[in-house]
């Protein structure tokens, strides 16, 4: 009947010893909530390709994947494309068939060491040939950190120029997903776009994923692609089957509106799309909703310009509050738009604890959280 | 093969050599007053950079017998309940099954003392109850409800029990972890050591060897134990690893390759490296194990391996009718005895299993708890319409 799957009996059979407050907001959720429910925490919202860009196939976001990688191997004779499991398709399916189209001395699984991955994928990018690398979940990521970090992100500068690792894409599942609790759910964008040298991108549903991917492949610097996992399957749109690119530092506007701008990326996107049709429903408020898409570098233009024209802002990512992207925007919102903001920017996010086991639900930063905030920013 | 087997009683001894299956060995069972036995191992030990290795012939008493059919069939059927309520959607995401594995856990458990201590990884589900959590607490902790062991807050992976620091879902992370364990109970000078446990496919995670290298240096009571059963997720043991003779990959380090399906032999070598690494520190113990299941519940287990391999050792060297078939043989325990263990086993672990589905999740209070133990901020960040205290509630078992 929820959305929130086992937890909910924990509501329907006991009391609650938790702080009035988030009793109520809790049963105004449950309240809130429409009848037929799926079991994720969002609604997807489809992209529509624009006409030019030829035919279109249905795929989810998992087969727009393996079509980019497909496109890379067959284009470039010098792609590479390994991790753990990924001779076999991957855990997520993305590199499906690829071994037996390209052969196995181009698409290869790996030992499980993330750290030997990533420097291994940073070598053969410097020895100019392109390097796709699967780290299997984006939590598996921190072994490899001091080699994405200090290895792939500073070679460029580092040799003055004479070498670099721009033929490396780093591709990760991160997000939440229902149940992958403290180890299968994080989001570690914010720890990357600390790292000058580096590009990291989200896509938030199939056409944006290929897009993304081909322009990371293509793209001279090191670039990390984190896919939320639970799109793999849940996204379907009707994808271009030809090549092309989405821009890298491109944030897109989803839907135009003048009383609040909301910035999210991944999954994140389509919570928000959903709040900005509570808000016009329930509030009258005309939301502008933007996917951020590329963390660093990030759209400052795009989101500003917004900013400016609105006044009011909410941002909202899965990733812990503190030192999550969210701080980068409101600090950098803050200083270049300061007199023409109406209210603070707020940010809607996963709270500052580990990522948690059977209470996912409270964790992210659902639509009635982030719709409480828009009714905040509103009144302030 | 063939096992060399004496049994001890009121009798005089009698010694017989015996088919390896013991069912079809021969033997008339004339009485069941045998109280204590001696077993040859099943597969010698290899050794590396050891002049001397575990001891062969071992004795083996009827409790003790008793006691590890038990253990191993407990956590054969706690394995198999996890695996009906991972598919009834009960347990949700990450479940990770130990069957066909259990004569390494039994084994290892039977050579610990008070004072020693273990890390592992994935499979803990087994080592949880070995270490003195009931299938109750294993299975609640399945299913994210309060009666787990980590009260759900942990889930498949995260569970822990005194002396047992715990699963861990980062592929050899609790390797070093293990080390420092060791280190701490060289430093404290109580006589303890760790095992520490990581599979074929965490053998090549960078930071195994940096951990062989630190408790080499500084002669640490440590065993690192590969548990081997060939396949590192989807990745035989032969695409992943140069050398697949994981006792001899630490170099320096003496190691002892052990049958993992034979639970004496798994004992006898945990002893024998116990009393090695308190003496001289480190050492490697790879036990040649085998799992049935796929690496998760995700992965049915059959695309990179045959149907006939599973079959094929299911039938011939499962580690838990092998042992019964031999204990049967020795006449250390009759097949009433057998029964009543598995009605027992059965009994309880249904009735956990019962538990596991009916009792509830922790309030929702109990997702701010215990992230650190004196927030500098009273109030935990990122919680908008709610202005919530940070609460520590327990005190580790390590203080």
């Amino acid at each position: 009947m929820f959305a929130w799957g086992v937890n909910c009996r924990n509501i329907r059979q006991h009391n609650m010893k938790v702080s009035v407050n988030l009793a109520r907001g809790l049963f105004n959720a449950l309240k809130t909530a429409p009848p037929a429910l799926a079991r994720s925490h969002f609604t997807y919202y489809p992209t529509t390709a624009t006409s030019d860009k030829g035919d279109l196939q249905k795929m989810n976001m998992f087969q727009a994947i393996n079509q980019a990688m497909d496109i890379a191997l067959d284009e470039d004779p010098s792609a590479l494309l390994f991790g753990e499991d990924v001779g076999f398709g991957g855990v997520f399916r993305c590199s499906m068939n690829l071994r037996d189209k390209y052969g196995k001395q181009r698409v290869f699984n790996t030992p499980l060491c993330e750290q030997g991955i990533a420097g291994f994928a940073i070598g053969v990018a410097n020895a100019g040939a392109t390097a796709i690398a699967e780290i299997q979940f984006a939590d598996y990521i921190f072994p490899a950190f001091d080699q994405i970090v200090n290895e792939a992100a500073k070679y460029r500068y580092r040799s003055g120029g004479m070498y670099d690792c721009g033929s490396l894409t780093i591709r990760a599942p991160c997000g939440a997903v229902g149940h992958g609790a403290l180890y299968h759910s994080q989001s570690p964008e914010a720890y990357f776009a600390h790292t000058p040298g580096l590009k990291v991108v989200i896509p938030r549903g199939p056409i944006k994923a290929k897009g993304l991917l081909l322009a990371c492949i293509k793209d001279p610097n090191p670039c990390i692609v984190f896919e939320p996992k639970t799109l793999y399957r849940a996204a379907v749109e009707q994808v271009p089957t030809g090549v092309y690119t989405s821009e890298l530092g491109k944030a897109d506007i989803l839907r135009e509106g003048n009383d609040v701008t909301l910035i999210g990326w991944g999954t994140q996107v389509h919570v928000l799309l959903e709040v900005a049709d509570l808000a016009k429903k329930e509030l009258n408020v005309d939301c502008e909703v933007i996917d951020l898409v590329s963390i660093l570098p990030w759209d400052r233009d795009t989101v500003c310009n917004s900013a400016s024209k609105t006044g009011r802002v909410v941002v909202a990512h899965e990733a812990p509050y503190t030192q999550g992207f969210g701080s980068e925007l409101a600090a950098y919102i803050q200083e270049k738009c300061f007199l023409r903001l109406e209210a603070p920017v707020k940010r809607v996010t996963g709270w500052d604890t580990p990522f948690p086991h059977v209470f996912e639900p409270f964790y992210l930063p659902d639509k009635h959280r982030c719709l409480a905030a828009v009714k905040d920013i509103v009144n302030y | 093969m063939l096992r060399t087997l004496s049994r001890v009683s009121e009798l005089p001894i009698v010694v017989k050599q015996l088919q390896k299956n013991a069912a079809q060995a021969g033997v008339s069972k004339t009485n069941n007053y045998a109280t204590e036995a001696t077993v040859q191992v099943n597969r010698p030990f290899k050794l590396h950079r050891l002049d001397e290795g575990p001891e062969t012939t071992v004795k083996l008493t009827k409790d003790e017998a008793l006691k590890y059919y038990t253990q191993m069939q407990t956590i054969r059927r706690i394995e198999t309940a996890a695996g009906n309520l991972y598919k009834e959607k009960i347990i949700r995401g990450f479940c990770h099954l130990y069957s066909g594995q259990e004569a390494c856990a039994v084994g290892m458990k039977a050579a610990m003392r008070d004072v020693d201590n273990i890390i592992s990884a994935y499979r803990v589900h087994g080592w949880t109850y070995l270490m003195g959590v009931p299938p109750a607490g294993v299975l609640c902790e399945l299913t994210g409800v309060q009666g787990g062991c980590a009260r759900g807050k942990g889930g498949s992976m995260h569970m822990y029990a005194p002396n047992f620091f715990g699963g861990n879902g980062i592929v050899g992370a609790q390797v070093p972890l293990g080390t420092g364990v060791a280190l701490a109970c060289k430093y404290k000078g109580n006589g303890g050591m760790c095992l520490a446990l990581y599979g074929d496919g965490a053998a090549n995670q960078g930071q195994v060897f940096e951990a062989y290298n630190m408790a080499y240096l500084w002669k640490l009571p440590v065993i690192f134990v590969c548990e081997n059963n060939n396949y590192g997720m989807g990745t035989s043991a032969e695409r992943a690893s140069c050398n697949t003779d994981y006792y001899t990959r630490g170099d320096a380090l003496p190691g002892i390759w052990v049958d993992g399906m034979d639970v004496l032999a798994v004992r006898s070598a945990t002893e024998f490296a116990i009393d090695y690494v308190n003496k001289n520190g480190p050492l490697i113990m790879e036990t040649n194990t085998y799992r049935y299941s796929g690496h998760s519940m995700s992965d049915p287990g059959t695309s990179y391996r045959t149907r006939e391999e599973i079959q094929e050792v299911r039938q011939k060297r499962d580690p838990i009718t092998s042992f019964k078939e031999m204990c049967i043989e020795l006449g250390l325990i009759n097949a009433d005895e057998i029964k009543a263990i598995d009605l027992k086993v059965r009994k309880e672990v249904d009735e956990a299993t019962a538990v596991a589905k009916s009792d509830s999740e922790l309030a929702p209070s109990h997702l701010w708890t215990d992230v650190y133990s004196n927030n500098l901020e009273t109030k935990i960040r990122g919680t908008i319409a709610y202005d919530i205290d940070h609460v520590s509630e327990r005190k580790g078992v390590n203080h």
